[in-house]
């Protein structure tokens, strides 16, 4: 954005000190509600967002239950407080587009055909938004998934890149998002495969390929968080075994 | 035993003859399906660590009658599908309007899976001497993942516990357990099986669970 006095870098870093191809610091809990069958709590940067998983279980209303497969539903919702301005609760068009889109990014990999008629329900709460909360969302729903023991064929890791000042960025914070020139989150696989691509502004063919490569990249780096999470919860059941009954009586 | 935390899509191996539970195979190599422990045999194995009770006929199980139709018992069994115990798979010859009188919302039975269909219509019976009505005795809860743990190879750590508590222990496949014994006796068996449930996934459990069983015992007496 020329009209505006908004200078995106800083001696070669950005307004908050990182380089162009760095994530935000990542946080990620497994585990850390009691009643959900598998939840995360996720915090990249400022955003702070918790995914509970429950299911597979019955479906209701009963009409929307499939005979073969089971039928997975997402819901992104953002909190009232989660931004500057306070956010008219409810679904609107925004959050309904995400949960869509989220979902789909979701659905390849679980194994619906493993529990005919019934439901997988994650819910995503966003508590706190700062940039990029739908792949913030995506990483701590996969994480829950697989907490609650859903068969998958692989995790789902998210990460957003951008393009400021001509420049090409990956994980954009509000700042950037706001008053960059595009905004391009995507969803894959470890091992590749795109399940969710948006894009919001405008990229040259040739921008565009080098955000893809270096969003995927930065989702690379999230799966290897999200499987450390994964991981330490397990050994953190070894250690201290016993544990999660201490949470319940809390 | 060689076992490793695996998430899903883990690469397990590149034989794809080795893929047991809990994997699956792709362009000729083994992967994980769940969050959970890889075990190395033969095959690979991989055990979640949560999870819902799928119903498998032969499985055993415990369930809590939750409404009766025309000629059906509609039985809960801790699961994402609810059992059907149809009144021919009563021990007895009894009729449509007595069933409540046998069995009535809210009795525990131990039953066993006859049948499941592709729609997840599962099928259940009485006709068994070791199945029926619970009459007395309790019933815990544990995470259905934890129940192999519980009877241990070829049946070994929960024979060992019948013989310790001195109780009848009647085990269902979907983690619902019932005990039935002395007062004493009881409270022991819960406290171990609480002990297992808790420590499933640790290393030479059955000798912690003796060495446990004898202090336990020591104390009492």
């Amino acid at each position: 954005m020329d009209e505006t006095d908004i200078s995106f870098f800083k001696d070669g870093l950005r307004l908050d000190g990182r380089k162009a191809d760095q994530l935000r610091p990542v946080k990620i809990e497994v585990g850390v509600l009691a009643r959900a069958d598998g939840s995360c709590y996720i915090e990249m940067g400022g955003n702070k967002v918790i995914a509970a998983v429950y299911g597979p279980r019955e479906v209701h209303p009963r009409h929307l239950q499939e005979a073969t497969r089971a039928i997975v539903r997402y819901r992104y919702n953002m909190a009232s407080f989660s931004v500057e301005d306070r956010k008219r609760p409810g679904p609107d068009r925004r959050s309904q587009e995400l949960s869509k889109v989220s979902r789909e990014a979701l659905e390849p990999v679980i194994l619906t055909s493993f529990f005919p008629r019934s439901v997988i329900d994650v819910f995503v709460e966003v508590l706190q938004a700062d940039a990029g909360t739908r792949t913030a969302g995506i990483n701590a729903a996969s994480v829950a998934l697989a907490d609650a023991g859903i068969p998958m064929k692989s995790m789902i890791s998210s990460c957003a890149a951008g393009k400021v000042a001509d420049t090409i960025i990956l994980d954009p914070m509000k700042e950037e998002d706001n008053f960059g020139q595009a905004d391009l989150p995507i969803a894959m696989t470890p091992n590749g495969d795109i399940t969710l691509l948006q894009m919001d502004g405008g990229l040259t063919p040739d921008e565009f390929q080098r955000a893809v490569d270096m969003a995927m990249k930065g989702a690379r780096d999230i799966y290897e968080l999200q499987r450390d999470a994964l991981v330490r919860k397990y050994s953190q059941m070894v250690e201290q075994p016993g544990r999660e009954e201490v949470h319940v009586c809390d | 035993m060689d076992r490793k935390v695996v998430v899903p899509g883990d690469l397990l191996s590149e034989d794809a003859k080795r893929s047991g539970e809990g994997t699956y195979v792709k362009n000729g190599s083994v992967y994980s399906l769940l969050y959970g422990l890889a075990n190395f045999r033969d095959k690979i194995n991989v055990i979640p660590l949560a999870g819902k009770y799928v119903p498998v006929p032969g499985d055993n199980v415990i369930g809590v009658v939750k409404d009766i139709t025309f000629s059906n018992w509609i039985v809960d069994i801790n699961s994402p599908y609810d059992g059907l115990l149809h009144i021919s798979e009563f021990p007895k010859r009894i009729e449509s309007e007595e069933m409540s009188k046998y069995l009535h919302i809210g009795s525990s039975i131990m039953t066993r899976v006859t049948d499941v269909d592709p729609t997840m219509k599962v099928e259940l019976t009485l006709n068994d001497k070791k199945l029926g009505l619970i009459k007395a005795g309790q019933v815990i809860e544990i995470s259905h993942t934890r129940v192999p743990r519980l009877i241990g190879k070829g049946g070994s750590m929960i024979s060992m516990l019948k013989k310790e508590v001195n109780c009848n222990i009647f085990v269902g496949q979907n983690g619902r357990i019932w005990i039935h014994g002395g007062t004493e006796d009881m409270d022991l068996a819960l406290k171990t099986i609480t002990l297992i449930d808790r420590e499933a996934h640790t290393n030479g459990l059955t000798d912690r669970i003796v060495d446990f069983l004898k202090t336990e015992k020591g104390a009492r007496s």
